[in-house]
């Protein structure tokens, strides 16, 4: 595949790894948050922890829009599900997210809810034409990168006249939620959570573009480097962010130069400008209320908003006591920090959204890094060897 | 962010849609946000969408971005005698 | 006089007909749906007596048995359906413990509505990939449950066969320093299906790999009678079977990602959809594990077999009292390969 092997290539992996070793000084750690599920995904999937120095340390942000999605949206799904006659089309990450009660779309769809997995915005378009009895309610997710799609279903949808479809709104801001993290008590203030730079998401800011990130750059003094989706993008930008801090520069730099420019995709961010508008305020799971961070459609396309369609109100639904996601999306606790990680709450039993989504940082770290703390028998696979002067407490097991 | 992958387009069987190739699978999908598309074109598609075109150039030039750190970092390492975790330098 | 005939019933009408309760009410009707389509499609002296059961004589060996439900969707697949899957199935069970399969049983649960055409087609599958393999079915049970209540048709095969004495092959027998091996590329099934499944439709020329494995397991077993595990990858994966394995075998697994045969189509495929061929199903594959010094002679036998041409050895078996499986990822990391969790969905993140 091309475009997508090269950057998977173990033999520039090794020689990335080596510069990356190279330059990170001994005797300083850095701390880089990387913002998105993909970004997650890739590390756990290709072992690159194994091939980080380890004084680099990558903390995991809330870039899941499946785990920030609060339960009383769920339950709110769920309900709509279960009207007669209604069919609710939804991406398969949101099918396993158990909400009140312990109920999953998947759940309610067993139980007789017409809940489809759908790939595309468009397909829920397409049901809605294709079925004009039913009604059909497309449940929206997402950072930037997945909202100009709906955009476009909702104008098609009006370019028909269609009356049968309508979408439940919950894409969210990336920008907020970076800035809600920067804001936090435990970064600001006490710095419990040293947070040296981050790794910005890909796929989101070929659509926003670099330029929205250089107000945290700047405001924040912290580095932010853009990269792309492979496992090569993500040991490049390690690479640039740890030049940055040792050159004591604090910039926003691009790593997927070969999809990102600094003005983004200005098609679809007019789309998105003309179907949406800011709330004022939006929950997110772990993280609380956050104000300007997410969308709702516009008053124009109210006919197809599921929200004044339907009257769905909000109910905040805490978490489970026990559930530690919010401190774990805010990089504040690590999975293991979490009394029922790994016990109670799995992947197959999931308590909280940091377990259901894969890229979710506790599913990421059960599936791949769990074993970590693990003696793991190894076929002449050495320990993790220190760089020279990294003191040897800092070096994993 | 989310999953997104680089795929050739391969044929433009109607307005706004392009059918895409990647290692031999071929997926019809929307071009409604991204204008000057051409056969041959590389684009990112995200569920069902391209997103954007993919810059050959730049890819290649990140490439060779790479493949320069990675002479640099094994240059310090036989320097410093220390090489990335793991390997046999390192111990 | 109207000329009709004293003895003429009218026969079944495949081809617009449909399954209604009389089929599995144990009446005529029945008798005639099992006459004119299962007896006639699979074509055998025992199932020709007409018995509810069949009787034969047992050769030297140990008895092996082994029974598959069936309840895929969709029904048709590039290269295959419901009906060959499931002589394929139960052959390939039967086949894993080393035995030579030699009859099948099959029933089938029908809801009310099902097109005898597509129940012919289905029919006629099996016959034939059962007369391919040479092994057939003879008995069978039928029953129809109303609309609504079952999802078309469901098969269940139960096969038996001999494993001669002195093969010795299960899942507790693989030992460190064993060589892992795989008989061809894997995914091929489930993206085959996954590519039919609503709302996710891509082309692609990948066919599902369903096929009876029984041949392949003859050859290798004359190759090297001492093979320690066999098991076919189907639902779960390759990482599920050598999860399964392992914790059988009370022992750990290290795999390298290079050697793992994958189509590139299905490599891409899986890119689409956000979906790890390790973890999709396979109907035609399978996994051995045998010592290290039979390795070269086994895969030898495997390659030169029609349906082991692409076979590989992947890894080998290492001690680890936590039983998990790794794999050296082709990216320079390694990673553990864990058990499945849940379905595999697609994903958008």
């Amino acid at each position: 595949m091309r475009f997508v092997d090269e950057f998977r290539d173990g033999a520039l992996a090794r020689g990335l790894a080596q510069a990356i070793a190279a330059e990170a000084r001994p005797g300083r750690t850095y701390n880089l948050m990387e913002f998105c599920g993909g970004h997650t995904h890739a590390i756990s999937r290709y072992g690159l922890t194994d091939l980080l120095p380890a004084n680099v340390h990558m903390i995991h942000g809330p870039g899941c829009p499946v785990c920030v999605l609060p339960i009383g949206r769920i339950d709110s799904a769920i309900e709509l599900a279960r009207r007669p006659g209604l069919v609710l089309c939804t991406y398969a990450d949101t099918m396993r997210v158990p909400a009140s009660q312990g109920i999953s779309l998947l759940k309610a769809k067993a139980r007789g809810a017409d809940v489809r997995m759908v790939y595309s915005s468009a397909d829920a378009v397409k049901i809605a034409v294709d079925h004009p009895d039913r009604d059909v309610v497309f449940f929206a997710i997402g950072f930037e990168t997945t909202t100009p799609p709906t955009a476009v279903a909702i104008r098609h949808a009006e370019a028909m006249g269609l009356a049968n479809f309508s979408v439940f709104c919950n894409h969210v801001l990336t920008p907020s939620a970076i800035a809600n993290i920067l804001e936090s008590r435990d970064v600001r203030e006490i710095g419990t959570v040293p947070l040296d730079g981050f790794v910005g998401p890909a796929h989101v800011s070929t659509v926003i573009g670099s330029q929205p990130y250089e107000y945290f750059a700047e405001e924040y003094r912290r580095p932010v480097v853009i990269a792309g989706f492979e496992p090569l993008d993500v040991m490049q930008a390690v690479r640039m962010l740890v030049r940055q801090l040792n050159e004591g520069r604090a910039e926003v730099e691009n790593e997927f130069t070969r999809a990102v420019t600094r003005e983004g995709n200005a098609k679809a961010k007019a789309l998105v400008a003309e179907v949406f508008e800011l709330r004022k305020s939006f929950e997110w799971r772990g993280l609380g209320e956050v104000p300007y961070s997410a969308l709702r459609i516009k008053e124009r396309y109210r006919p197809y908003d599921a929200e004044a369609r339907y009257g769905i109100g909000y109910r905040s639904v805490p978490d489970h006591r026990a559930c530690e996601c919010g401190a774990i999306l805010r990089g504040v606790k690590s999975p293991a920090d979490c009394k029922v990680f790994g016990t109670v709450c799995t992947p197959d039993n999931p308590i909280g959204s940091c377990m259901v989504s894969s890229e979710g940082a506790c599913a990421a770290h059960y599936t791949y890094g769990r074993f970590r703390s693990v003696p793991v028998v190894g076929r002449g696979a050495p320990p993790k060897a220190a760089p020279a002067g990294v003191p040897a407490a800092e070096v994993a097991p | 962010m989310c999953l997104a992958i680089p795929a050739r387009v391969v044929e433009l069987p109607a307005p706004e849609t392009a059918r895409v190739d990647l290692g031999g699978v071929r997926k019809d999908i929307s071009l409604a946000l991204v204008d000057g598309v051409a056969l041959g074109d590389y684009v990112i598609v995200h569920v069902g969408y391209a997103l954007t075109k993919l810059d050959r150039d730049e890819a290649e030039r990140t490439l060779a971005l790479m493949a320069e750190a990675g002479i640099d970092g094994a240059a310090a390492a036989l320097e410093v005698g220390a090489g990335p975790p793991g390997t046999e330098a390192a111990r | 006089m109207s000329p009709v005939r004293d003895d003429y019933i009218r026969p079944v009408d495949f081809r617009n007909g449909r399954v209604d309760l009389t089929h599995g009410g144990g009446g005529r009707a029945m008798a005639q749906l099992v006459e004119e389509l299962f007896v006639r499609a699979f074509d055998n002296d025992l199932l020709r007596q007409g018995n509810d059961q069949a009787a034969f004589a047992v050769g030297a060996g140990r008895m092996v048995i082994s029974t598959d439900s069936h309840v895929v969707s969709p029904l048709f697949f590039p290269g295959g359906d419901i009906g060959c899957l499931s002589v394929h199935g139960t052959i390939n069970d039967v086949a894993m413990a080393g035995a030579r399969p030699l009859y099948l049983a099959a029933g089938f649960v029908l809801e009310e509505g099902f097109p005898l055409a597509d129940l012919k087609r289905i029919v006629e599958s099996m016959a034939a990939a059962s007369r391919e393999a040479g092994v057939p079915v003879v008995t069978g049970d039928t029953k129809v449950v109303e609309r609504g209540k079952g999802d078309g048709v469901f098969i269940t095969t139960t096969g038996v066969g001999v494993v001669p004495d002195g093969v010795r092959i299960a899942g507790d027998r693989a030992r460190p320093g064993d060589a892992i091996l795989v008989s061809g590329t894997i995914g091929d099934h489930g993206v085959a299906i996954m590519s039919l499944r609503e709302n996710l439709s891509f082309e692609t020329t990948i066919r599902s790999d369903t096929a009876a494995l029984h041949g392949l397991v003859a050859a290798m077993v004359d190759a090297v009678p001492g093979i320690h595990c066999l098991r076919d990858p189907t639902r779960g994966g390759l990482a599920t079977t050598l999860n399964e394995l392992a914790r059988q075998s009370r022992c750990g697994m290290v795999i390298a990602e290079r050697g793992i045969p994958v189509r590139p189509e299905v490599a891409a495929a899986c890119e689409f959809l956000g979906l790890d061929p390790l973890y999709v199903a396979n109907e035609g594959k399978l996994v051995a594990i045998a010592a290290a010094a039979d390795a070269p002679r086994l895969l030898e036998a495997m390659r030169a077999h029609r349906l082991g041409r692409d076979a590989a050895i992947i890894g080998e078996v290492i001690a680890d009292p936590h039983h998990f499986v790794q794999m050296d990822t082709s990216f320079g990391g390694r990673r553990v390969v864990d058990w499945l969790t849940g379905e595999q969905l697609p994903r958008i993140c």
